[in-house]
């Protein structure tokens, strides 16, 4: 921090040269690009096999030639490529990295070195799960039911412990944002006046640090069980299959909404900006986001109505299920009442929120469909769940993760994508998603049977619009790819504040200084105050 | 953090305002690492009572053939590092450094001995086939099993719908359990271990005192939940029948 003035050249990017100084850098700048780089890559990979999946269904019977088998395992990589390293790690490992500490006013997480050590540990996870392709790959879907997973071969294991490790970093992640939130606030930043996306990240951190050890214990106990035959698990030992269910779920529920709530997070973002209005409501949309982590735990058993549960058991989480519609709503309602008598410019990043609001609307809808006890016996295992998660992840998480990449690409590099191109993909995008994911809904009601190789014959048209509406979707990302790509080799200079946003970020240059700030910034108003 | 080994007097990283400001992240940050260990562990205790509480005669029969005389052993151990590991704090915040050394090999010794005990409890059981399902090669058991609950049925008309057959296939779940459970807790005590060695050796260094002790403080909460988790193991495993 030698000089004093507007040396915009010198930044987090440039202020030590080379890749090993990417490999150890505590900076959380470029750790959060780093894990960028990272996920978009596993975002290709999970992609390419949710169209080759999309291809293979496209008629009834073999469509490409490969074998069942082989679709499995396909299936099986695709849900847990996007699962365990896109959509749970994306938006808290990329943007809550980079942004975090920014919008408090920081200079740094608080434990820099243990961010830089996560990023390892969740690379170490994932190259253990890609190496399962090694050994006989894993066809058990991402959720690894017992007892199937312990009867096959070993690859399951290596994708199981992938999960572990890639667990691993997710909690050291949540623990560092906990104690950034709590400890590194700037002088004036309180708690009620942090970035919506800080709250809902925060929420995210607790879902993070709370649920991903349940998930730890029983992925080990399945390592276990295929590899001493303990016998929890397995019915062939005395153990109790749904007891792994329940375990599983206990985690992977809420990791449901680590998945989303940080979506909701940028969205909360990007209406403000877009809308030139102060948000409605920041302190509901901020305690919603707790209310949907607190209630996140107790939605499990929600996954087993038709797994030998109790009624009285399903009755209930049946109940509670329904109220995560509550603070839902309350953020959607919010976000409409800060657009109402907004002045909303319809840029790339705006229209991928309102996309996200379209989408997450169906989404969450359909999820009260299916958590209504006895139409979810009716779509349980069909094309309708399908569906839905697709519309909450794909849908909401996604779209908000691209919109937020175009809407802070220009702090992140210091140049601005072509906002024409970004508007394209975006129209491909939201058909392409509709068109892919709405057949869906009808299928499943019409009882198709999700995860399988092939279908009746009466179910072949809707598939095929559906394979179609796959395209449009890949070829949107592939526009939008191209919008970064040309964003970065020939956009132009972007200024500190190219959007007009109110939040702390767009007050440091762009791309920022190595330590953020010149000078830690004195917080004395709330994040939104437009006039 | 970086900073830390240089200065002697106001160490802190650039990203905290102070001293006492990172001692308190850091602080923060470590407890909550201490609730995923919890966490973990609960997850264990959970599938634990379960199938105790559907096949409460494995378990009997299982506790009594574990050594409790081992148990307690290491039990005595365990708390006896906890409180010398307390005082490997106490005497770096007093600037003590010699004691303070002597307080946490002293840990590091427990936590060897404790490790021995199990490495003679675990062969043992290894050597008589109660190891999980998988390996497990001792009919015995499985019949004491069996006569545990015949005799449970002749006592008293509430016990008549126990499924012998059931008990039989299950019983070696006992020494999964035994195993997964103290292999977890075994693990967690190495790497406590290796921890509190290291944290021994910077003492040694003169890295600590009154005025910086953070990473010896993390590692005794450590160390703590590592203890703690054995008070309820011990009593779980050794003592329920």
């Amino acid at each position: 921090m030698a000089h004093t003035e507007t040396h915009t050249s010198h930044d987090y990017l440039n202020h030590q040269k080379g890749l090993w100084s990417w490999l150890t850098t505590i900076d959380h700048k470029r750790i959060g690009i780093m894990y960028m780089i990272v996920i978009l890559f596993f975002f290709l990979i999970g992609g390419i096999f949710a169209l080759l999946i999309r291809l293979e269904l496209f008629t009834a019977g073999p469509t490409l030639g490969i074998d069942p088998g082989t679709y499995n395992r396909l299936m099986t990589f695709h849900g847990a490529i996007m699962v365990f390293m896109v959509i749970v790690p994306g938006i808290p490992s990329i943007f809550g990295n980079f942004l975090i500490p920014i919008m408090l006013g920081a200079k740094d997480v608080a434990f820099p070195r243990l961010n830089l050590f996560s990023w390892y540990v969740f690379m170490t996870g994932a190259i253990i799960a890609f190496a399962s392709l090694f050994f006989g790959g894993a066809d058990t879907g991402w959720t690894f039911y017992t007892p199937y997973s312990i009867r096959q071969p070993n690859g399951v294991i290596f994708v199981v412990l992938g999960a572990f490790t890639m667990g691993m970093a997710s909690i050291l992640t949540g623990l560092n944002f906990i104690v950034t939130v709590h400890k590194l606030r700037a002088p004036g930043q309180t708690m009620t006046r942090i970035p919506l996306f800080v709250w809902a990240t925060y929420a995210t951190a607790i879902i993070q640090v709370l649920a991903t050890p349940v998930l730890g214990i029983t992925l080990l106990l399945l390592i276990a069980e295929k590899t001493l035959g303990v016998g929890i698990f397995d019915p062939a030992l005395g153990g109790d299959p749904v007891l792994f269910q329940h375990f599983f779920w206990f985690y992977s529920h809420p990791a449901v909404y680590i998945m989303v709530l940080p979506a909701m997070g940028i969205i909360s973002e990007l209406i403000a900006t877009y809308s030139k209005k102060t948000v409605f409501g920041y302190t509901a949309i901020a305690y919603s986001s707790l209310a949907i982590a607190a209630v996140s735990f107790i939605v499990w058993g929600h996954h087993m109505f038709v797994s030998s549960q109790s009624e009285f058991a399903g009755i209930m989480f049946s109940i509670i299920t329904m109220l995560v519609g509550v603070p839902t709503a309350i953020k959607l309602f919010n976000w409409i009442a800060t657009m109402y008598m907004g002045s909303i410019k319809l840029d790339a990043p705006m229209l991928f929120a309102i996309g996200f609001m379209f989408l997450f609307t169906i989404g969450g809808l359909t999820g009260v469909w299916l958590a209504t006890l006895g139409m979810d016996v009716h779509f349980h295992d069909t094309y309708f769940v399908v569906a839905h998660f697709h519309y909450v992840m794909v849908g909401g998480t996604l779209m908000a993760f691209t919109g937020g990449i175009f809407y802070w690409f220009p702090k992140m590099f210091g140049k601005i994508c072509k906002d024409s191109i970004a508007r394209v993909s975006w129209v491909f995008i939201f058909t392409g998603f509709n068109v892919t994911f709405f057949p869906q809904f009808i299928l499943g009601a019409m009882g198709m049977p999700r995860r399988y190789f092939d279908y009746l014959p009466q179910y072949e048209s809707l598939n095929q619009v559906s394979t179609v509406g796959s395209w449009l979707i890949g070829f949107g990302f592939l526009i939008a790819l191209y919008a970064i790509i040309d964003g970065l080799l020939r956009g132009e200079k972007a200024s500190n504040n190219p959007w007009g946003g109110t939040t702390l970020e767009w007050l440091a240059t762009s791309p920022p200084h190595h330590e953020n700030f010149e000078k830690t910034p004195v917080v004395s108003v709330g994040p939104y105050e437009y006039r | 953090m970086s900073t830390v080994k240089t200065e002697s007097h106001f160490h802190h990283a650039h990203h905290f305002d102070s001293a006492e400001h990172q001692y308190s992240s850091a602080k923060q940050g470590i407890w909550l690492f201490m609730v995923t260990e919890i966490l973990m562990f609960g997850g264990l205790f959970v599938a634990y009572l379960i199938y105790k509480s559907l096949y409460a005669p494995v378990f009997h029969v299982g506790s009594s053939y574990l050594d409790v005389k081992m148990g307690t052993i290491n039990t005595f151990l365990l708390i006896t590092s906890s409180f010398t590991m307390a005082l490997g704090i106490y005497f770096n915040q007093k600037n003590e450094r010699k004691k303070a050394v002597i307080s946490l090999a002293l840990t590091i010794l427990c936590a060897i001995g404790f490790m021995t005990v199990k490495f003679f409890e675990y062969n043992h059981k290894i050597h008589l086939g109660l190891v999980p399902g998988k390996y497990f090669n001792n009919p015995e058991f499985v019949q004491k099993v069996a006569d545990f609950a015949t005799n449970m049925q002749a006592t008293s008309s509430s016990y008549q719908e126990i499924d012998i057959a059931a008990l039989k296939k299950i019983a070696p779940l006992y020494f999964g359990f035994y195993f997964v459970m103290t292999g977890l807790h075994g693990f967690h005590v190495i790497i406590g271990a290796c921890l509190i060695f290291w944290v021994m050796i910077r003492t040694a260094k003169g890295d600590f005192g009154s005025e910086y002790y953070t990473p010896v403080e993390g590692v005794g909460l450590f160390w703590h939940i590592v203890d703690l988790i054995w008070i309820y193991l011990f009593p779980l495993l050794y003592l329920v029948g």
